[in-house]
């Protein structure tokens, strides 16, 4: 790992577990968390620049520290907290890029720039090919929201890597992060007491832990190991699918299925209301799910996930609590019932 | 070049057929008269499975339904749920292909006990019934019981439960990237590639095959080295007799065609049902692709002779079966 490392977005939980980490790192020196605001969670020693990377001002950053490493993760579907709508974070996520590569591209020191994408940048349609590879183009581009963002962002990443060929740059295409403190829009929706889902359709879900993406991160920030790359595109997820529903029965939550527009519908009021944050692709993910491949992950990047998709979701669900049908208490209920039935067949034999 | 081996699009079927329309003459239903005694005989059945106690079942079935409402099964990337399809699926199909169609299956030794395999099946009936009977049917007669994994027009997957069933039945999307997945995974994959031009077809086109496409299947199957088995489904055609097409509508209803039929849609839901075909599945000797460099994929050459080659054995054993056909009833 470089000496001197820049982390964007460590207001963020994902972002404050990743610069804690790093910190403990015996190579590197420096580590600098940039975000807009101050982040509630302590940086376990690293320096904290209140800057936002939307303004030209980190340029002057990245020249005055000597970064060597940038590890971009302020790309996010939802405004941290309260604060911010989808344009701030439209411009945050699009604009904060093109200025932090702009300013990458000034600064002679950087040799290393990561990028912390999402497999939204394929959408999701029934249109496409079952399972994505990093080089499959989606038969229909995302037309607006984060995964357009996305697009965009990756967009500008490759002119920045065009631009700066001795720059290392990696884009990780993360499926899902979830864990114990996760705060996605997906998290926020399995933490519903009762999940909407729509109607004759069971989308195919990938998860990663939170443990795994800053494994991975730390890997893609790092020099590549013997016989590894890390410089390039790669898709991050954990193995095997879930479907909706099997999520829902191992969270125990029972699921209310709707139309299709009124699950549109239902998702434009809750987000008004703001209990949660449902938007229209959230909605195309639960709709038509999204897998992707990752064998490049595997054999050329040399990770290796600690957590299959489905153990990340259990312990993500053990995190949360049980829901309103605790699959223990279902199980319990059809072993007592198979009790009754073989007990009052017996004696009829 | 390539030594595919392209059987010209014979004059005798052409004279059976016209024998047959000849004979047919006022009546219709009856064929020319079968020129020889049926010599081929049915594959002896699977061997019935043992008849398990009611109390083996109540347990199986708690032990599945515990399963179930626990979600404690697994998918594949596809969307694949094997145990669903077996315990539920194919149990809901299967009386369809044994006693309403009464399927009859010739050549499931053509299809590998292991190891990848493309299926490439005619398409007919306006409704995709006889995909689903050849699933049975290679599942309940095969001796491994190999799952068959179908590619579906992407319509399939744009309908709601019906997308869900399929790829819970382990359907997925025709097209190349899947295909080789499957492919490569060493499964058994079927394809009609006549697609919507084959089911949504006149009866009076039926056994015609329609354009095979531009022959992706082929090179699918020649980059993943696995054979072709040619399918010939005969009876699917008469199940709906396509007499008409509602054109209209079905740009109205984003359909590919809307089908009208002697009893559809004038009889309403009843209109729907099924004619009682009798069906028969042969299954092809395979045709090999795995003696070919691997950039033959690319020949277009050897695609269309491939492609042609395959088209024109599925085109003769339909004539084939059509003539020791006693009935279409029976």
């Amino acid at each position: 790992m470089g000496k001197v490392v820049l982390v964007t977005g460590v207001a963020r939980q994902l972002g404050g577990r990743f610069v804690r980490r790093i910190r403990r790192d015996p190579d590197v020196e420096r580590v600098i968390g940039v975000d807009a605001v101050a982040p509630e969670h302590h940086l376990g020693g690293a320096e904290f620049l209140r800057a936002d990377i939307r303004h030209p001002a980190i340029a002057r950053v990245l020249a005055e520290t000597r970064v060597d490493t940038v590890v971009h993760m302020d790309i996010n579907g939802t405004p941290l907290g309260k604060r911010g709508g989808r344009a701030s974070v439209k411009e945050t996520n699009v604009i904060g890029t093109m200025q932090l590569l702009g300013a990458c591209q000034k600064a002679p020191t950087v040799e290393r720039v990561v990028i912390k994408s999402s497999t939204s940048v394929y959408g999701s349609a029934p249109r496409d090919p079952a399972v994505f590879t990093e080089t499959t183009t989606p038969k229909s581009l995302p037309s607006g929201g984060f995964a357009k963002d996305i697009v965009e962002v990756e967009g500008y990443v490759r002119g920045f890597a065009r631009r700066r060929p001795d720059v290392a740059v990696c884009i990780l295409r993360f499926a899902n992060i979830l864990g114990p403190c996760a705060d996605s829009p997906l998290a926020e929706y399995f933490s519903l007491p009762v999940l909407p889902t729509v109607l004759g359709y069971d989308p195919r879900l990938q998860f990663v832990h939170e443990d795994d993406a800053l494994d991975v991160l730390r890997i893609a920030a790092a020099a590549p190991r013997r016989g590894t790359l890390n410089s390039g595109t790669f898709n991050i997820a954990g193995d095997g699918v879930l479907l909706l529903s099997q999520t829902s029965r191992r969270l125990g939550r029972p699921t209310l299925p709707l139309f299709l527009p009124t699950v549109t519908w239902a998702g434009t009021a809750l987000r008004s209301v703001g209990i949660t944050d449902f938007s229209p692709e959230q909605i195309r993910l639960l709709t038509h799910g999204r897998v992707v491949e990752t064998t490049q992950m595997r054999e050329t990047l040399g990770f290796h996930p600690k957590y299959t998709t489905a153990e990340a979701f259990a312990e993500f669900a053990r995190s949360r609590g049980p829901g309103l049908l605790p699959p223990e208490a279902l199980a319990r209920t059809v072993d007592r019932l198979a009790g009754v039935l073989t007990a009052r067949r017996t004696p009829a034999q | 070049m390539a030594d595919a081996k392209v059987i010209p699009f014979g004059e005798e079927p052409r004279a059976r057929r016209k024998a047959r329309r000849a004979g047919r003459g006022g009546r219709g239903a009856a064929l020319a008269p079968v020129p020889e005694a049926r010599t081929e005989h049915p594959p002896a059945a699977p061997p019935p499975p043992r008849p398990r106690s009611l109390d083996e079942r109540i347990a199986g079935g708690l032990a599945f339904l515990r399963r179930r409402i626990t979600g404690d099964y697994e998918v594949d990337d596809f969307g694949y749920d094997e145990e669903l399809t077996d315990q539920v699926l194919m149990s809901l199909l299967r009386p369809f292909a044994e006693k309403y169609f009464r399927v009859e299956v010739k050549g499931i030794e053509n299809i590998p006990a292991d190891g990848g395999a493309l299926v490439v099946a005619n398409h007919s009936g306006t409704l995709p019934l006889d995909g689903l009977m050849l699933q049975v049917a290679v599942h309940d007669n095969h001796p491994a019981q190999r799952h068959l994994r179908l590619l579906a027009a992407d319509l399939v997957f744009v309908l709601p439960v019906i997308n869900e069933l399929a790829r819970k039945a382990g359907h997925t999307l025709a097209c190349a990237e899947d295909a080789q997945r499957l492919l490569e995974r060493g499964e058994i994959v079927g394809v009609m590639p006549e697609g919507f031009k084959g089911i949504g077809k006149p009866f009076a086109d039926r056994y015609k095959l329609q354009r095979f496409g531009r022959g992706g299947f082929v090179s699918t199957a020649l980059k993943a080295g696995v054979p072709i088995v040619p399918c010939s489904i005969v009876g699917a055609e008469e199940i709906y007799p396509m007499i008409g097409n509602a054109k209209t509508l079905a740009r109205v209803l984003g359909l590919p065609y809307f089908p009208i039929t002697p009893t559809f849609p004038w009889l309403g839901p009843l209109g729907a049902v099924p004619l009682p075909t009798k069906w028969t599945i042969q299954f092809g000797e395979p045709i090999a692709t795995d003696g070919y460099p691997p950039e033959a994929a690319d020949d277009p050459m050897l695609m269309f002779n491939l492609t042609d080659q395959v088209r024109e054995t599925i085109q003769h054993t339909l004539y084939k079966l059509l003539v020791q056909r006693r009935s279409v009833f029976f």
